[in-house]
């Protein structure tokens, strides 16, 4: 389904203009240029030998006192900074992906359970996603991570801060998924087909994840769209803050907060070419989001 | 009436009974309370002494009814890290972010509701356009991305107004207020407009969502039968209505914008409520962590309550519907 929604073709059959077309073949470029990091990047940020502190902080190739070696220049470690933002792309998707995909899941899971049996289960999940939502992503995210320094001693935290992330994000996500699915499940539920298959005695699970589960699944991926963008937003948050991803292992954000020590010393592409490349990413796949919103809302297209 | 309101205030109470109850959990059992009091090489003997000292020994329930009496009394205990109060260090940074987080509100309403109304009125118009595709980059920069391309912008290349810090400071009682002084105020601008244009995106497309809605119903429609003045339509009749929303929202968006000024507050190093809790998470200083997160939890329960009350006195359908 992902591969048929991402193509081009696809998007063209269904009637998208041409800049919906044009964002989601820039998302794909910018997502395919994080997988392929290792292999297109010039060099390998991670590997310590491959950098010299002699390099630091050399203006972008273009401009007067720019090194042909580092086009987009270095980082205050002597990085070449399209190659850290390249891996750096790669671990914010990484995050951004395994966010919405641990928050869809929960979330589906919750919303079916909730819309099938309804009753007290239903009240409890949905009471606890009341209380969630009702503080914002950033909040629970910076508390999560917060606690989670707490529990795991300094080292581990830089090991867990992925999986920490993650969690973090997909704490607040998955209420939207839930309360989708459980509505979409409630109406269901009612349906013919779902009663024919309680009356032959099939088990819920069975009924849940055979039957009601494929019919409930096209607003969980225009969701995860617009989700993806946000999360890959919110892990960079975190990680500018500080709380996110360690130096050693940089996602955009943390780039663009190495970056920003350096603003006043007039050193503006360390902070300002991660800065643009997250900001491209996720206005790509903002637009791509949206449109789908759009498309596959039918009160709103009326309204149009 | 009297029964919304009670199970409103019921519902409320729960709520922040289980805020409290994570903020008791956090400070009880992340991190040790005792290893971080006592000193370096204390004795078990001390410890345990420590430990009886300070309540620990008492069953779960009981530490957590002293730990809601102490809240209810407005102690939070005292920062690992600053070795001060909580409730001190709060009351001394609240100032700083509300007025903030108040400059940001009005800068957002005086932009958004123009913004909303002209894509709204003229939907096709390259105006209109233009409005709505600079919109969907704002939502899609990050906050402190464009806090920092302002400081770039404004502090480093053109050096017009200060980058960090609130200034020249009056004290007002307890208040100090950045509002009266020229320094104080030039402060303001820059984080001020960054955490506006947070704000602004979602009001200019609930503006113009609503306006549209307004301006398609029947009684606009009558009213340009009659031949009623556009400008009289537009702003007297439609705007009005089209408004009622905004201000429920934008009131409900203060606590939201009160823990986003995190962001704002650490790229300009704004002296708030933010940045005091942001440098707890990273010094795991769970005493703030925890009185921070029972504030703000309070002060959203406290807006939605109020607002949901304040709909079922407006709004008798809304009454009928949950008695």
């Amino acid at each position: 389904m992902k591969t048929l929604a991402s193509s081009p073709g696809f998007l063209t059959r269904i009637g998208a203009p041409i800049s919906v077309i044009a964002a989601a073949l820039l998302a794909l470029v910018i997502v395919a240029c994080s997988i392929l990091a290792s292999w297109i990047a010039p060099y390998d940020p991670t590997n310590l030998a491959s950098f010299d502190l002699m390099n630091a902080e050399l203006p972008p190739a273009f401009t007067a006192e720019g090194d042909s070696r580092f086009i987009l220049g270095t980082d205050n470690q002597g990085r070449d900074l399209l190659s850290a933002m390249l891996y750096g792309a790669r671990v914010s998707i990484a995050i951004g992906g395994g966010a919405v995909l641990l928050a869809a899941t929960l979330g589906v899971t919750l919303g079916l359970l909730a819309g099938y049996f309804g009753g007290r289960v239903d009240a409890l999940i949905m009471r606890i996603g009341d209380v969630i939502l009702s503080f914002p992503t950033i909040l629970l995210a910076l508390l999560v991570s917060g606690i989670a320094r707490a529990v795991f001693p300094g080292a581990a935290t830089a090991e867990w801060a992925p999986v920490i992330l993650i969690c973090a994000i997909a704490i607040h996500e998955w209420v939207q998924y839930a309360r989708t699915v459980r509505a979409a499940t409630m109406v269901e539920t009612a349906k013919d087909y779902v009663r024919a298959a309680k009356v032959i005695g099939l088990p819920p699970r069975r009924i849940m994840l055979r039957h009601i589960l494929p019919n409930v699944m096209s607003p969980v991926l225009v969701i995860s769209t617009i989700n993806l963008a946000a999360a890959v937003l919110t892990e960079a948050t975190l990680s500018f803050l500080g709380v996110g991803m360690p130096p050693t292992y940089p996602s955009l954000g943390t780039l663009i907060r190495i970056g920003n020590e350096f603003v006043f010393s007039g050193i503006w592409w360390i902070a300002l070419f991660p800065a643009l490349a997250l900001v491209i990413l996720v206005l790509a796949v903002n637009v791509v989001g949206d449109w789908l919103r759009d498309r596959f809302n039918p009160k709103l297209r009326v309204k149009r | 009436m009297l029964k919304v309101l009670l199970s409103r205030l019921g519902q409320a109470a729960l709520v922040m009974l289980v805020v409290s109850a994570v903020s008791f959990v956090m400070f009880r059992y992340v991190g040790d309370p005792v290893a971080t009091m006592s000193r370096e090489n204390a004795s078990v003997e001390e410890k345990a002494e420590l430990r009886r000292s300070l309540g620990l020994d008492q069953p779960l329930i009981v530490q957590y009814g002293r730990f809601l009496g102490r809240t209810l009394r407005g102690d939070l205990g005292i920062s690992y890290r600053n070795q001060r109060p909580v409730t001190e260090l709060i009351a001394e940074r609240l100032p700083a972010t509300l007025e903030l987080v108040l400059v940001a509100t009005i800068l957002s309403l005086a932009l958004g509701i123009p913004l909303g109304v002209l894509c709204a009125l003229k939907p096709d118009g390259a105006a209109a356009r233009l409005v709505q595709a600079l919109s969907l980059v704002g939502i899609s920069t990050p906050t402190f991305v464009t806090g920092i391309v302002l400081i770039l912008v404004f502090a480093v290349s053109l050096g017009w107004l200060p980058s960090f810090g609130r200034g020249q400071v009056i004290d007002l009682g307890w208040w100090s207020t950045g509002l009266l002084t020229a320094s104080g105020l030039k402060s303001l601008l820059l984080p001020g407009i960054t955490l506006a244009l947070y704000q602004l995106t979602l009001i200019m497309r609930l503006v113009r969502a609503e306006m549209i809605d307004v301006l398609s119903s029947d009684y606009i429609r009558f009213a340009k039968a009659r031949g009623l003045p556009k400008r009289y339509i537009h702003f007297r009749l439609a705007l009005r209505n089209a408004l009622m929303p905004v201000i429920t929202v934008t009131g409900l968006q203060i606590g939201s914008l009160i823990a986003f000024a995190i962001v704002t507050e650490t790229v300009f190093q704004w002296p708030g409520m933010g940045l005091l809790f942001i440098q707890a998470v990273s010094f795991v200083d769970i005493p703030v962590m925890a009185a921070y997160l029972l504030f703000v939890g309070l002060l959203f329960v406290l807006i939605n309550t109020v607002v949901d009350i304040l709909y079922a006195v407006v709004d008798p359908r809304l009454r009928a519907r949950s008695a």
